[in-house]
């Protein structure tokens, strides 16, 4: 089969590999019908993430048809044959953390949970397609996937919803939702948003769904801060602003917003003294993570507030504003999504016709072009939003 | 201080000693074997004194020889299920191969008896037979090794309630007395130079075998290519196991299959 593989720091390319084949007997193998590149795809693109290994297949955002399941899948939540969005986290399902609806702390899940207790203490789930300290299952930017735990994750989509509506449950829609969700937001709250990339989009429409009164959503690029406003946020290009901080001040009456969301991580891009700084710690590797962002929420968060990240960091981070963070008595939310916890709601909110995902696509290409798209889509160049690989597309009659 | 603690304290104290005995016996070799030299080279009465005293350190040294320190291994696992469940789980010993890496088998030889064979670094095998030592139902099963026996190991796991029927907690711990020679070096590596880590992941197979049906594993998965530096850090890992003939080449394609 075609799959999308990390073979080094801006290296990707489509190489046949073999099926992927059952190994473990809750393991089901799906024919990709559509699949896409994620933001946090680029952290590895851009080298970032340690752990990964020349000739990993890279991907986390995938949907398809059901071909073959194993011996021990629940047949009442599995078939062949069945149409499903498989989400990003892996999660058996039967752990103290999933019963709790932790679903992405699964205890059971990453077989290389030792490398990620010595970083972090405890081990997440594993993921698709990303480090071996996160597992180093095969993702999904393939033609088929491998999916453990199969009568857990994946969620049964009804014929005649369009793969583009769907295939975000996969990892953005609800990682944005959960975002939101995580502000704890009341009647009357304004919530202001740094990144109006794909997951800052769905935090806006959430927050409005959530029962938000305001939306500031903050980014550098005209085109996405454009979709933001169309998704009802007013905005801020910070490129032509002294200080966001104030600004935010001088929009809520001096109050700061109730809730604020970094939904950028850890290759954040900002102006000023410290830019140059993280800048060059993180090219010389002593600082994995550029945090311009999560400082700058923290500041602009009001006095009890809530301080929400989705955006995804790796390492550790220098001069985080403790002490705006404790004396302001602030909150912070935050986690890789469970994703188990929102996909079925949220499903009912798109057939509700409460919201269409696919507003995100900007580009719908065939996987032999994913090598140029995760440049594209990094350098934001051509309007790039998201990108969605149709597996099976034939590249020069495209 | 709590008994994990207290086996944290001992295991380093034991590094600590086994440390300042290499260090004593290499000391005295050294010194004895250059005292010899130096006194034989004089040819005088001080010089036969001198080669005498550093001919006593020399075997002093060398009949020092480094004890293998004990061993011991201690982890323990939350586990979703009853105390009951993990006690029928454990009990039948001929279970443990199933999330014990190092251990190829366990074959029960009489009502209290069992023959376990581990498996080490190039497919090097060491056998030992052992007996229950005390068992007593949902709570508590102790075993070791046969007094003939060439290893000396005592085991003993704990079966209690976590708080709010949050499961099970059980507790392990092993202790090891390598003999000196091929067999106690075997039994060393196999262990690691930290015994209790190779319990933990043991127990977290463990855990995930109770808990979902299966181990957890990405063994065996499509990948794209694999850099050669890879592939040979693989074959020549020296902590995997390989239940197989021990041949050098059965390991070399075993350990292409899993790449």
């Amino acid at each position: 089969m075609k799959a999308v593989c990390w073979m080094g720091t801006e290296k990707m390319t489509v190489e046949t590999v073999p099926d992927p084949k059952i190994l473990n007997p809750r393991d089901a193998i799906v024919r990709i019908t559509s699949t896409c590149i994620c933001g946090s795809d680029l952290h590895l693109y851009n080298g970032l993430m340690p752990t990964m290994e020349q000739g990993d297949i890279m991907g986390h955002e995938f949907m398809g048809e059901v071909v073959e399941i194993g011996a021990g899948v629940d047949r009442e939540k599995l078939k062949v044959g069945d149409r499903v969005v498989v989400p990003f986290t892996i999660a058996c399902g039967r752990c103290f953390f999933c019963q709790q609806e932790l679903w992405s702390c699964c205890d059971n899940s990453n077989p290389n949970y030792w490398i990620a207790e010595k970083l972090m203490g405890y081990s997440p789930a594993g993921l698709f397609g990303y480090t071996h300290m996160l597992g180093g299952y095969a993702g999904g930017q393939a033609q088929y996937a491998r999916v453990p735990f199969a009568d857990v994750g994946p969620l049964r989509i009804p014929a005649g919803i369009p793969d583009e509506q769907v295939v975000f449950l996969s990892d953005i829609f609800p990682t944005g939702y959960m975002g939101a969700e995580n502000c704890n937001i009341k009647p009357g709250d304004t919530v202001a948003i740094w990144g109006c990339g794909p997951v800052g989009q769905f935090a806006i429409r959430s927050a409005f769904i959530l029962g938000a009164e305001r939306v500031i959503a903050i980014d550098r690029f005209d085109y996405r801060l454009q979709l933001a406003e169309e998704g009802g946020a007013e905005t801020i290009n910070y490129a032509g602003v002294d200080d966001v901080v104030q600004l935010l001040k001088d929009m809520t009456g001096n109050i700061g917003p109730d809730a604020c969301i970094d939904a950028v991580g850890m290759e954040a891009h900002y102006t000023g003294p410290m830019w140059a700084i993280d800048r060059t710690k993180q090219a010389l590797k002593l600082q994995p993570d550029r945090p311009g962002v999560l400082r700058q929420v923290i500041m602009a968060c009001r006095k009890g507030g809530t301080v929400s990240v989705p955006g995804v960091y790796g390492g550790f981070i220098d001069k985080m504003p403790m002490g705006a963070y404790v004396n302001k008595a602030l909150t912070m939310k935050t986690g890789q999504t469970h994703m188990m916890r929102y996909m079925k709601p949220l499903l009912e909110l798109i057939q509700g016709g409460k919201i269409d995902p696919s507003f995100v696509v900007s580009h719908r290409v065939p996987i032999d072009k994913a090598p140029e798209m995760y440049k594209a889509f990094r350098d934001k160049q051509d309007h790039c939003t998201k990108v969605v690989l149709d597996p099976w597309a034939n590249a020069a009659a495209a | 201080m709590s008994e994990a603690a207290r086996i944290h304290l001992r295991n380093a104290q034991g590094r600590r000693l086994h440390r300042t005995a290499t260090a004593f016996r290499w000391g005295a070799l050294i010194t004895g074997g250059a005292l010899t030299l130096i006194g034989l080279s004089k040819r005088s009465k001080s010089g036969v004194a001198i080669a005498t005293a550093g001919g006593l350190l020399s075997f002093a040294g060398a009949k020092a020889g480094v004890r293998q320190r004990e061993m011991i291994a201690r982890s323990s696992i939350l586990l979703n299920c009853t105390p009951e469940q993990a006690y029928q789980f454990w009990s039948n010993f001929e279970n443990l191969p199933l999330f014990m890496r190092h251990l190829e088998s366990v074959t029960l030889t009489g009502e209290n008896r069992s023959r376990w064979t581990a498996i080490g670094p190039l497919g090097k095998r060491v056998r030992w037979d052992a007996e229950i030592a005390f068992d007593r139902k949902d709570d508590v099963i102790a075993w070791r090794s046969l007094p003939d026996s060439e290893i000396y190991i005592d085991g003993i796991v704990k079966f209690r309630n976590a708080p709010a029927n949050r499961g099970t907690i059980i507790t392990v711990v092993v202790v090891y007395q390598p003999p000196a020679g091929a067999i106690g070096g075997t039994l060393a590596r196999i262990l690691g130079k930290d015994p209790s880590f190779m319990m933990r992941q043991d127990l977290r197979r463990m855990k995930a075998l109770i808990e979902t049906g299966e181990i957890p594993t990405v063994e065996g998965q499509s990948h794209g290519p694999r850099s050669g530096v890879a592939a040979v850090a693989r074959v020549i890992n020296p902590d995997d196991p390989i239940k197989g003939e021990g041949k050098l080449s059965d390991i070399a394609r075993a350990r292409r299959r899993v790449s």
